[in-house]
């Protein structure tokens, strides 16, 4: 009895222990098993607070969460000139949806960003071949109105998709470089606009 | 014989890439699958791949025949279905590839390094390629059985379990930003849920296979090289640890299921 009570806690602390040397030895081989190819830099493979955070099929728990959002929130710029939409282009918008371009080692630095927006969500209700991974947008605006609130939630949103859900699998156009607001903006037209096809 | 088969083949194969494809077509692709069943252009790698492997060559002039990819030197017939696996000579877990290296390098003479530096399907990596279509031939129809009661092997699986998870790069994907979800598209392009065992199965059990898309045969390392170039990571070394124990996770979370070697893909 005596010896299983002090037999527990050891076993406790072995299996802790190998599991942050497991941990270790992936952040060594996700370095040491890749090299940098032009634009696509050995940088890549070092992961900042919430891509470490979000590495595992479970989420971290609610409280961790709130918290990582809150940083990310932080990340947000708002437009400068308090113009989230109508000074953008939907047709410009619409390019920078369906283009999935950038970022890969077969582009370089002068490679114009796509938000690629189509692999994950169908907007345009014309277009069959929209991805899933994430949800349908089809009518945007015709659904949920152009209040400021959804206005405002969808310019943060893309900039920094992380800010409303930590482990998002939705990438961070604005905060990771991805968009320039410029580009921001104009999709924000593709979703906003009447004239939009998203919206027809 | 096989010239017949060449102009067949490189027929359809020409057909398939002229007709620019609606996407309504794209999405009913098993069409295309079904037709190009009785002729999948992969052959002609098989074919290439079955002189490659008794041609005296390299350095050493020698033929790889006597080259052991575990079932003992010479066996290839099942042996691919039981690879990834762990070599005593090398200390290693290797995949098909980087056994078919070693095999190279140490009974041909042909240095890795020019492999591992080398660009796909081009050169030695190229022939590689070739002799992967070939020996992944001759365990079509098997059950992928990859050893996870071998502790070395099951090392890499968890290694390779937590290469799949770990987000990173520009746009801060994994491949279970991709791979994780049932039923799941990226455009028109279906997605195995790779975590899984039907989905594992389907994704390690279909590569290497011939893509019409492009009219390329691609192996499962080129696989994961453009996965991981989507994912907007750094560019992943041929052959190099996470390749194999990513390998690993999927043949042996796929285990039981049935290798359709080569495939052919969209
Ligand atoms: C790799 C996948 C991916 C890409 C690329 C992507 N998204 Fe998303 N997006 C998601 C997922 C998954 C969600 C839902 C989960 C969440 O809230 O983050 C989402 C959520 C959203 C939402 C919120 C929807 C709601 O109901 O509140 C908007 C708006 C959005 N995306 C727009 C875009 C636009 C515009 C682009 C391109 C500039 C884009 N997304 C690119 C995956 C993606
Ligand atoms: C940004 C998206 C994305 C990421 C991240 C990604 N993949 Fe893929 N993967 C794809 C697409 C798209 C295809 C289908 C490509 C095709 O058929 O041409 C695919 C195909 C595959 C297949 C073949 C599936 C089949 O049934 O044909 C495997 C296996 C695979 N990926 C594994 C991985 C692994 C392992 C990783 C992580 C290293 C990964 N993927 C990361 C998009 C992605």
């Amino acid at each position: 009895m005596k010896k299983l009570m002090f037999a527990a806690p050891l076993a406790l602390f072995a299996s802790v222990a190998i599991a942050s040397d497991l941990e270790a030895r992936v952040e060594e081989m996700m370095l040491s098993s890749f090299k940098a190819n032009g634009i696509a830099s050995l940088d890549r493979q070092k992961r900042d607070e919430i891509q470490k955070a979000c590495s595992s099929p479970t989420q971290p728990d609610a409280e961790t969460m709130k918290r990582l959002e809150a940083v990310e929130m932080q990340t947000i710029q708002w437009p400068a000139n308090g113009d989230y939409w109508q000074g953008g282009s939907w047709e410009e918008g619409q390019r920078i949806a369906l283009s999935g371009r950038g970022l890969t080692w077969t582009d370089n630095a002068d490679t114009v960003n796509g938000g690629g927006c189509y692999n994950c969500h169908g907007l345009d209700p014309a277009n069959e071949s929209a991805g899933t991974i994430g949800p349908a947008l089809h009518g945007y605006a015709k659904v949920r109105g152009t209040s400021e609130e959804i206005v405002k939630y969808t310019w943060g949103k893309l900039w920094n998709a992380k800010a409303y859900n930590a482990c998002s699998d939705m990438p961070r156009n604005g905060f990771g470089g991805i968009l320039s607001e410029e580009q921001i903006r104009h999709v924000m037209a593709y979703l906003f606009d009447p004239a939009s096809p998203v919206n027809k | 014989m096989r010239k017949k088969l060449l102009a067949t083949v490189v027929g359809t194969a020409a057909v398939l890439a002229a007709s620019s494809m609606t996407s309504a077509q794209e999405l009913n692709f098993d069409e295309y699958r079904q037709m190009l069943r009785d002729g999948n252009p992969a052959e002609l790698f098989e074919m290439e791949g079955e002189e490659l492997w008794v041609t005296a060559r390299g350095p050493k002039n020698a033929t790889l025949e006597q080259c052991d990819l575990g079932l003992g030197p010479g066996v290839v017939e099942g042996a691919a279905a039981q690879m990834p696996r762990y070599f005593a000579d090398t200390d290693k877990v290797q995949d098909l590839e980087s056994r078919l290296m070693t095999c190279m390098e140490t009974l041909q003479g042909i240095d890795s390094k020019e492999i591992i530096d080398g660009r796909f399907r081009q050169g030695e990596r190229g022939k590689v390629a070739a002799i992967v279509a070939y020996v992944t031939g001759q365990s079509h129809g098997h059950k992928i059985n990859v050893d996870l009661s071998d502790p070395k092997v099951k090392d890499m699986y968890d290694l390779g379990e937590k290469a799949f998870f770990y987000r990173t790069g520009a746009m801060d994907f994994s491949c279970a930003s991709c791979h994780s979800q049932d039923g799941l598209r990226i455009r028109a392009t279906g997605l195995p849920n790779i975590t899984t065992p039907e989905g594992a199965a389907e994704g390690w059990g279909s590569w290497p296979a011939y893509r019409v898309s492009n009219s390329q045969f691609w192996t499962m390392q080129h696989r994961l090289w453009d996965c991981f170039r989507q994912q907007r990571t750094a560019e992943p070394i041929f052959g190099s640890d996470v390749t194999i124990a990513l390998s690993v996770y999927m043949a042996g979370k796929g285990n039981g299921g049935e290798a359709v070697w080569p495939g052919v893909k969209r």
